[in-house]
């Protein structure tokens, strides 16, 4: 017997094996962040004062401006998929690569700004919170560049064979893309505003 | 996904003919497999292996209750300078086997065994599926696992030892630099978290999409609801403890003060850290995930004994209905009870009096299983069988354990017993002679279906009688003692104080009684092994059950079933009126 609903829907469940898989794995990604989130608040509720205007606005808004588009070039990726046209598809996905790595150069330059300043991680809980939650974000991000350099290089490959498998993994893919772009959505304004 | 072959024939899964006719080299096959038996049967041996490891270590524990400041006989000479001196135990020493005693049989032992062995084993043929639905994140899972197990071992060598702050790894305490092994413990956890993530996602995967055609969700057996729910807990409860573990491990390596709060003084010296921080957040963290956990422990035993008890008693579950609604109701429960183990931290009484009423709701369909489970025997013809021994035990040792868990949960009651060995004898019931019973009674349940040969009976009986009577010599006294002030994790046994004089001689009776559980699981591991060579061959249903894995050959081939199942009934159809036997297959129309 083989494994199936790898590719087909279950008539019942409406869903393929992997879209529920993912669908699962960003449950427990909101728990994890959820959980971060909540540190959050209880260490700023209880904290004396609280610093305000430490962070660079216009780097993060800069960064928030590269994900959204990185999402947006991500849905462009799965879309010229789903209409056979292979090479827009790689544009896109190369795209999102970009930008994500994008992403990371303007964080190597705050980062470095505030670890210049001696303001690292064990200056304060503000900036503990910074460069954990930021931190473990940008894994996130570094993760989905591997996933996406592997659909880029030998995954690309399953195109010839099982293209409606490929088109699942890019849909995954992005679902996974869009949740880390969500995150950052949600600190931004915690981190650099509020 | 792509190596799924089918194979017809038999022959081949077995496990000691591997010789030529297989595509799959042995380190395919044994070692780095994507099968979900031999996965199963991977963390089964490796969680065994822990099992063991994590008692040994109590064992020498107990001598140091039973004999304080004696040295340790037998191995005492090999433990080092560091840790017992000419055999007698260090107090670091004795803190250190506390921790990991703990950490071991939780995250490396029970969940390990009750989870990714049984679950991984039996749920798929359960479900009449060919294997898991991601085989290769199964693999990635159990071997995650094993980087986790080999952390921790290894943080046994470190200087400093290993962790020594108690298995719930409590700030400040847990942040001072003091032991190196806390660190490791921490990055230990984090390979457990992830590994059990990966498994969840499969289980539940699973689950909802590879059930065989007509098994819908009211007619899966009631492990595979116990898997179910379970596999939800470790999905939405580990990952706040894995951000815990995050936030722990920036304080001790990078500096941060999440834990640690300000002006805090050690040994006379005040602490140079960043200060602001809230130790009382890690417990709520921590035990988010811990108290779900304890049912992580309990569903899946309960899962194994509704199958032999069903099997064994030859009839329907009684309730079986209630029982499903109940586990689901249960894990919902799970996520809100966590902080009834804070009474004493003066969290305030508003949260105080929510909890405890969150923890007597909670124990409503615990007792409904349980209820159910023993009215299921009510007028049946019990075939007493080696799993059905052990299953029978852990109804009445689950039952001691839930109902001493009441007073604990009621926040007046607990002011008195938190802390003390009341507490060690209460979780210990539910977890020891309970989940590790159940556990028992499912390798000698399914050993047929893993191998193709069954267990001995006579080596079974010993080591039923003999666990039995010594595990409650163990725990028993536990109770007397926490209810006279007895506090746990005391390196001398509590002989430094004045109230414990009298009870301090069940130190020795308990001494006694582990060491005699240890000798009485000889024979499980003499069975165990002996088994497999000339254990009595058997067909693919040697207890005349009803549900699909005995459909599968025993020992199932890669992709488990040679025809594809179809289910026609309900799971534990047994002595249906006017049938021509006892037991109507979910299999046979």
């Amino acid at each position: 017997m083989e494994i199936p609903y790898i590719v087909e829907t279950r008539p019942d469940t409406g869903l393929h094996n992997g879209k529920l898989g993912i669908w699962l794995f960003l449950a427990s990604e909101v728990m994890l962040f959820g959980a971060l989130f909540s540190t959050y608040i209880i260490l700023r509720v209880g904290a004396p004062e609280w610093p305000h205007g430490e962070l660079s606005v216009l780097l993060g808004a800069i960064n928030t401006v590269i994900l959204i588009s990185s999402s947006v070039t991500m849905v462009m990726a799965w879309a010229s998929l789903k209409m056979n046209d292979w090479g827009t598809h790689r544009l896109y996905l190369v795209a999102t690569f970009a930008l994500a790595a994008l992403f990371l150069v303007n964080k190597y330059f705050e980062y470095s700004e505030h670890l210049g300043k001696g303001e690292g991680p064990w200056h304060s809980t503000f900036f503990a919170i910074y460069f954990t939650l930021t931190g473990l974000h940008g894994l996130h991000i570094v993760g989905g560049m591997v996933v996406m350099a592997y659909l880029l290089g030998p995954g690309a490959k399953m195109w010839k064979k099982n293209p409606d498998q490929f088109a699942n993994r890019i849909e995954a893919t992005g679902l996974y893309w869009h949740f880390v772009d969500l995150v950052w959505i949600f600190l931004f304004p915690v981190l650099y505003l509020l | 996904m792509d190596n799924v072959t089918t194979h017809e024939s038999v022959a081949h899964s077995q496990a000691h003919d591997h010789a030529h006719h297989e595509e799959l080299g042995f380190w395919r096959k044994y070692v780095f497999s994507v099968d979900h038996k031999v996965i199963g049967i991977q963390y089964a041996f490796t969680g065994l292996f822990f099992l063991l490891f994590g008692f040994t270590l109590m064992m020498i524990m107990r001598w140091q209750l039973a004999y304080p400041g004696r040295p340790i006989p037998l191995i005492g000479a090999w433990l080092g300078q560091d840790r017992a001196p000419m055999g007698i135990m260090l107090p670091e020493f004795y803190n250190q086997l506390g921790a990991m005693h703990g950490t071991i049989m939780v995250f490396l032992g029970v969940v390990p065994l009750a989870v990714g062995g049984f679950g991984n084993f039996v749920m798929p043929l359960q479900l009449g599926a060919p294997d898991m639905a991601f085989p290769k994140i199964n693999m990635v899972s159990y071997w995650v696992y094993f980087l986790g197990g080999v952390t921790m071992l290894t943080s046994f060598f470190l200087k400093g030892g290993a962790a020594q702050s108690g298995w719930t790894s409590y700030p400040p305490l847990a942040t001072l630099p003091i032991a190196n092994g806390q660190t490791m413990w921490l990055i230990g956890m984090i390979f457990l978290i992830t590994s059990s993530l990966l498994g969840s996602i499969n289980f539940i995967t699973t689950i909802v999409q590879l059930r065989a055609k007509g098994l819908s969700f009211m007619r899966l057996p009631f492990f595979v609801w116990a898997q179910f729910v379970t596999s939800f807990l470790l999905l939405l409860a580990f990952p706040p403890l894995e951000a815990a573990g995050v936030l722990q491990l920036m304080d001790r390596v990078a500096g941060t003060s999440f834990f640690m709060p300000s002006g805090l003084v050690v040994s006379g010296r005040p602490l140079t850290v960043a200060g602001n921080g809230n130790p009382l957040l890690w417990q709520h963290l921590f035990w988010f995930l811990a108290h779900p956990e304890v049912y992580v422990l309990v569903l899946p035993a309960m899962g194994i004994v509704s199958e032999i008890i069903a099997n064994n008693t030859r009839k329907p579950l009684w309730g079986y209905k209630a029982m499903v609604y109940s586990v689901v109701f249960l894990g919902f429960m799970s996520f809100i009870v966590w902080a009834h183990h804070m009474f004493m931290t003066g969290m305030g009484t508003a949260m105080s009096a929510f909890f405890q009423t969150t923890t007597m709701i909670i124990s409503i369909p615990s007792v409904i299983i349980l209820t159910a489970l023993l009215l299921s025997l009510w007028g049946a013809s019990i075939r007493f069988t080696t799993p059905m021994l052990f299953a029978l035990a852990f109804l009445p040792m689950f039952g001691i354990g839930g109902l001493t868990g009441l007073p604990l949960g009621l926040a007046p009651a607990d002011i008195h017993l938190h802390d003390t060995y009341y507490v060690i004898g209460h979780f210990h019931y539910v977890v020891a002679p309970g989940t590790i019973f159940a556990l028992f009674a499912g390798v000698y349940h399914w050993f047929p279906k893993a191998t193709g040969k069954k267990m001995n009976e006579t080596l079974g009986w010993i080591h039923f009688w003999g666990s039995f009577i010594c595990i409650n010599l163990v725990f028993m006294p536990m109770f007397i003692q926490g209810l006279g002030g007895m506090n746990r994790r005391m390196y001398d046994g509590g002989a430094q104080y004045a109230h414990n004089a009298g009870l301090l001689k069940w130190n020795l009776v308990i001494g006694f009684a582990a060491w005699g559980l240890g000798v009485f699981q000889i024979p499980f591991i003499i069975n165990f092994f002996s088994s497999i060579k000339w254990g009595k061959a058997v067909d693919k249903n040697p207890w005349e059950a009803t549900t699909l894995e005995w459909l599968a050959p025993s020992p199932p081939g890669h992709g488990n079933f040679l025809t594809e199942p179809i289910v026609y009934r309900n799971p534990y159809e047994y002595s249906v009126p006017g049938a021509a036997k006892d037991f109507s297959p979910q299999f046979e129309a």
